[in-house]
């Protein structure tokens, strides 16, 4: 299938329409809400609460013997749940850091959940089959009931990150202060958590337990580069994560064979490599040019400073002076010269320099910025 | 003259696991003074007006703010945490972390209106930061941030300021700046707490002073107590400060 038959699909076809809807409002809903897990410094308590949600699945299976996707993500919701507060409950009550704790917490349910799922497949039932996809997901499952209760999730989502915005964004930036206030920090911090969950399980059927966290976590450091107001971060993010999960499906649907899940993940990298690289203000790309830039600039007025020196000793300040004085001058180039020539701050004789008056009153600045400075 | 109690704290006794940070503290601060708390590393400074603000849950004791327990008198309450506290690459602006502190008397849910913008912009012109306003805070110098975090604390419009540490790692205008302000604070007949390291200033920035090491060593007028004997027991070794007189 090549791209443009894609598109003609994507409008066309039950099946496409279906994922692409699917695999967008899951991006758009993990992003915005993977934006406040980075702010947090909790970037890995996405991948332990998805590890942790395995053995839930496991367990409704068990007890319903349904592969009803909404049932098994129920039991996935509730073990997710469970093992993010013992997490907190961890943090909070031993000197255990969070990182040991994440990653105690997210080996032990992950461990336990693998266990519960080679039990199942040992059973003589041939219904078992096809619980692995919660392992690295699978698009293609995605039913329009599915896509319907994503959409629900994520306008409830919305709702309640608009009526709590001041309370969030002043919990992220300072938890002590927004507690002297008299707003209770525990029922905000459980309500962004509870969502950041419920987002994830969501998540599970497309992406998997293994690859979840990339979700929640490649758009909104994406997003942070290219903004620095909040608001514009979550916004950036949820486009991100809408546009990953687009060209996820799209690529997965044209090339044969292609999990939909690890290619979403994938697009999303792309987007955190090229926002690393080329965002204006903070892009490596950028940071690099601006810092030769400046060494660049640093080298010509020092070099002028010094000319300055020397023309100042004397009654006319264009009085010619050969080059070789400059070699007493560490730092001097010829390319340094050439550009004071093109700026027309010195001129150039055979082997005599001579400042001009725009060059004198530049450097002349330029000394009395430096005292300012000073 | 009989003043005031400001803030009031009964056997308060404040450990990490088993270690005792605070151990049975009483205090009375009057209205309206300045007051250095003062101690060694590790004394309970930070950890005493944490306990107070209800940052930190205490073993035992109670706070009371003007004869009322503390939750039923926030609004009278400021706080300035130490600037270290917080991850200054948050993704917001000098103005917007000031409006921060009308947000408790906003409430839940409401969103600050101009009214609310107004008062902002009154206090960063206060600390001096009103041309740093829409700037990225991660930009602002170190002595820039602790302004604007005094700024959210002069919005609040409170009666008892409390602050950790607001002259670590300024600059010596930055700390004139905000002595000033404390003292403007002062004479508007504010009471202002502030945990203090540097022993040589106590005398002239403030007038009143709390010895703390763990159990409080001794509180009252900077004049009265602030002399070696106290700084001896409180440092445990021979303290020599020339106090001017």
């Amino acid at each position: 299938m090549d791209f443009l038959e894609y598109i003609r699909l994507v409008f066309t076809d039950y099946t496409l329409r279906t994922i692409t809807l699917g695999t967008a409002i899951l991006g758009a809903v993990t992003g915005m809400l993977g934006s406040f897990a980075v702010l947090r410094k909790q970037s890995l308590l996405g991948d332990a609460i998805s590890h942790a949600a395995l053995p839930g699945i496991a367990i409704a299976f068990l007890i319903t013997g349904t592969k009803d996707s909404n049932v098994l993500l129920l039991g996935a919701l509730i073990s997710g749940l469970i093992g993010t507060f013992w997490i907190r409950g961890i943090i909070t009550k031993t000197h255990l850091k969070s990182d040991t704790a994440l990653g105690l917490i997210l080996s032990l349910f992950f461990g336990f959940g693998m266990l519960l799922l080679t039990f199942i497949q040992k059973q003589p039932n041939a219904n078992q089959a096809g619980l692995d996809k919660y392992l690295f997901g699978q698009a293609a499952t995605l039913l329009e009931s599915d896509v319907w209760m994503m959409a629900t999730v994520t306008g409830i989502c919305l709702i309640i990150l608009l009526l709590f915005w001041k309370e969030f964004k002043m919990l992220l930036f300072d938890a002590d202060f927004t507690k002297t206030l008299g707003f209770n920090t525990k029922a905000i911090d459980i309500l962004i958590t509870s969502f950041i969950v419920l987002a994830i399980v969501l998540g599970l059927q497309t992406v998997g337990v293994v690859l979840m966290s990339a979700m929640l976590l490649a758009p909104a450091a994406a997003a942070r580069q290219w903004t620095n107001s909040l608001g514009k971060m979550v916004f950036l993010a949820a486009i991100f994560g809408a546009l990953s999960g687009v060209f996820g499906t799209a690529v997965s649907a044209t090339q044969n064979n292609l999990s939909t899940g690890p290619v979403i993940v994938i697009i999303a990298s792309v987007f955190v490599l090229v926002s690393f690289v080329f965002s204006p203000s903070r892009g490596l790309l950028f940071k690099q040019i601006r810092f030769i830039k400046n060494r660049r600039d640093l080298k010509l007025n020092k070099t002028l400073a010094f000319m300055y020196g020397i023309a100042e000793t004397h009654e006319n300040i264009s009085h010619p002076h050969t080059v070789k004085i400059l070699n007493n001058f560490q730092g001097f180039t010829k390319g340094t010269l050439q550009k004071l020539v093109h700026k027309n701050y010195v001129t150039l004789e055979g082997n005599m320099w001579s400042l001009t008056k725009k060059g004198f009153q530049a450097a002349s600045n330029l000394y009395n910025q430096q005292n300012d400075d000073e | 003259m009989a003043q005031k109690i400001a803030v009031k704290v009964d056997d308060l006794t404040v450990a990490y696991n088993y270690k005792p940070v605070l151990w049975d503290i009483d205090l009375e601060i009057p209205e309206g003074v300045l007051m250095a708390i003062v101690g060694p590393n590790g004394a309970g400074k930070s950890t005493l007006i944490k306990s107070i603000l209800g940052i930190l849950k205490p073993i035992a004791g109670s706070v009371s703010i003007y004869d009322k327990p503390y939750e039923k008198q926030r609004q009278l309450v400021a706080y300035v945490p130490q600037k270290g506290s917080v991850d200054w690459d948050f993704p917001t602006t000098a103005l917007d972390v000031v409006m921060m502190g009308t947000y408790g008397s906003l409430g839940w849910i409401k969103r600050p209106k101009q009214k609310e913008k107004k008062q902002a912009l009154e206090a960063l012109e206060k600390v001096g930061m009103l041309p740093f306003k829409n700037r990225q805070i991660s930009q602002l110098s170190g002595g820039q941030q602790q302004r604007i975090f005094l700024a959210r604390a002069l919005v609040q419009n409170a009666s008892i300021y409390f602050m950790d540490e607001p002259f670590q790692g300024v600059d010596a205008t930055t700390e004139i700046a905000i002595i000033n302000i404390l003292k403007e604070l002062r004479k508007a007949g504010k009471t202002v707490i502030v945990v203090h390291h540097d022993l040589q200033t106590v005398p002239e920035y403030f007038d009143w002073v709390t010895f703390l090491n763990v159990k409080k060593i001794a509180t009252g007028p900077v004049k009265d107590i602030f002399n070696d004997d106290n700084l001896t027991k409180t440092y445990g070794i021979n303290y020599k400060v020339s106090i001017q007189e």
